[in-house]
């Protein structure tokens, strides 16, 4: 596929590299070395680092000056942006504003809905929805226009990503749904978090049947379980996530101690195992307040050092 | 329909502890359906103030009249001679027999006795749900008959979310997934090809965005 932006993980997707991407979550507060310590920590091993918006509807920094902060530092951020709290004025508006500072890379959500967070009894925007917020960033990025229709100066030039979660209900609708997005625009896709890899490649195969793998990078999303737990907890507790039952098993087998340990192995063996799967471009890693692992699961999966890209 | 459900008593006594002469004021249409604001829903109420009211020793005289509808000027002229007996009104419509009333009788001060809740339809008794949002531009016709933007928690023209699980949506597991519906139906039309169409964004100025909205018929304007 042609680079479009400037974007330092597209170029290196467009290389045919494996890219590896992580995310950081910004803090309850205003402390900035909260971001800038984690990034410091993955910064060498990863090619982007997503920076979350407000996820689980949890009111935090936000993402746009967190991602300054990674810009500041010299590295990639990937700007993670949700429908649920911003409307077309708001959304536009921000896009410019990381436009500003070069931020090349941004991840179009709906987000989840507020009454997860800490603030449940507020309203909801939606004023678009993820797929209509790829439109709209990829309207004001190739034709430099506002969906007012007026001229924008200096459009943004950003690389276009959206999630994907080939385990959401009903599965018959997950590669329309792909196809869908990639209509819309889409240009990179992280997936959720695969445990399940046959029912992964599966989808995988049904999008490349259709041809959509043509047209869209796919990052396979991975994250370790810290213990028996929270394999347990991923499995039975949070939607859309299949764990399966010899996963499971295998961590509850594993003495207490040695489990966060056997979690790491799972997942070097899944990035291993996806890494001979036809479709993937990349990981995107998401250690879940465990950013320390990030840099050993990278290095023991083989894909250290990171690729250097003009 | 409207779907309106009953206040809590003690909600309505503290909007009129200070009057003496009231009217609760009924309506035949949606609410005496949803059984909110009936005529037998305002005999209840009624009982229930005479009886409050009894216990604190005060004189507070309660009268009860349920009219045919409080949206339309000619039922609500129905009470003009007798609106003087009355120091405050309770009207058990909805927010918009409410306010119609207080626009007619701007004198008088008219209390809610409902919490207005949405357009919606019984689907057994004592249960209401909600179908529309009044959005002001049906896209019904591309989404199987099955409204997004009244029965999707996140109201997404292009569902469903990564939180729709076995049917239902993240927010609740009785409430169904809007989108498992829409495709469900486009299924049973054999139009399920049609999910893939995106829905374009949205003109949201003829929902609440533009601001209160009228609808002017010069065909049927006399």
């Amino acid at each position: 596929m042609k680079v479009k932006t400037p974007s330092k993980l597209e170029k290196i997707l467009a290389a045919g590299h494996y890219a590896v991407t992580s995310e950081v979550g910004p803090p309850r507060g205003s402390d900035p070395e909260n971001i800038t310590k984690k990034a410091e920590m993955i910064k060498d091993y990863v090619d982007a680092i997503n920076v979350t918006d407000n996820q689980t509807s949890v009111t935090r920094m936000c993402s746009l000056a967190a991602c300054i902060r990674l810009k500041l530092m010299g590295l990639e951020p990937v700007l993670q942006m949700v429908t649920r709290d911003r409307n077309r004025i708001a959304l536009q508006s921000d896009i410019l504003g990381a436009a500003s500072y070069d931020i090349h890379n941004i991840l179009c959500l709906s987000g989840d809905h507020q009454s997860f967070g800490d603030c449940a009894q507020g309203q909801n925007v939606h004023d678009l929805d993820s797929m209509q917020l790829i439109q709209t960033v990829r309207h004001m990025r190739d034709e430099g226009k506002f969906l007012g229709g007026g001229d924008i100066s200096r459009p943004p030039e950003m690389f276009v990503g959206a999630a994907a979660n080939p385990f959401a209900d009903p599965f018959e609708i997950r590669v329309p749904r792909l196809a869908k997005k990639v209509a819309a625009g889409v240009e990179f896709i992280q997936t959720q978090c695969i445990y399940n890899m046959e029912k992964f490649e599966l989808w995988l195969k049904m999008a490349g049947d259709r041809g959509l793998l043509d047209n869209v990078y796919i990052l396979a999303g991975v994250t370790p379980f810290k213990s028996a737990g929270m394999a347990r907890y991923m499995k039975n507790r949070v939607p859309g996530i299949e764990v399966p039952d010899e996963l499971v098993k295998r961590m509850a087998d594993t003495p207490k101690e040695k489990q966060s340990e056997e979690g790491i192995n799972i997942c070097i063996e899944q990035i291993e195992h996806l890494k001979g799967v036809e479709g993937v471009h990349g990981f995107h890693v998401m250690a879940i307040e465990w950013e320390e692992m990030v840099p050993g699961i990278v290095e023991r999966s083989g894909l250290y050092p990171r690729p250097i890209v003009d | 329909m409207i779907v309106a459900d009953k206040k809590p008593i003690e909600e309505i006594i503290e909007e009129i502890k200070n009057h003496e002469k009231i009217l609760i004021l009924g309506c035949n249409e949606c609410v005496t359906v949803c059984e909110a604001g009936g005529k037998k829903e305002v005999g209840v109420l009624a009982s229930a103030l005479r009886m409050y009211f009894l216990n604190q020793g005060k004189q507070v005289k309660i009268d009860e009249i349920t009219l045919e509808r409080q949206c339309d000027h000619e039922y609500l002229e129905e009470i003009r001679d007798r609106m003087d007996q009355y120091d405050a009104v309770v009207s058990l419509a909805c927010g918009v027999g409410v306010q119609f009333m207080a626009e007619k009788y701007h004198s008088t001060p008219i209390y809610p006795g409902v919490n207005t809740c949405f357009l919606g339809v019984t689907e057994e008794r004592g249960l209401w749900t909600e179908r529309c949002q009044a959005c002001g531009h049906c896209i019904l016709a591309s989404t199987g008959g099955i409204c997004p933007v009244a029965r999707c928690a996140k109201r997404i023209l292009n569902g469903p979310c990564g939180g729709s699980t076995k049917g239902k949506c993240e927010i609740d597991k009785e409430i169904d997934c809007a989108w498992q519906l829409i495709i469900d139906r486009l299924k049973a039309l054999d139009r399920l090809d049609e999910y893939e169409e995106l829905c374009p964004l949205k003109d949201w100025s003829t929902d609440r965005a533009g601001g209160p909205r009228k609808v002017v018929r010069e065909d049927v304007q006399q």
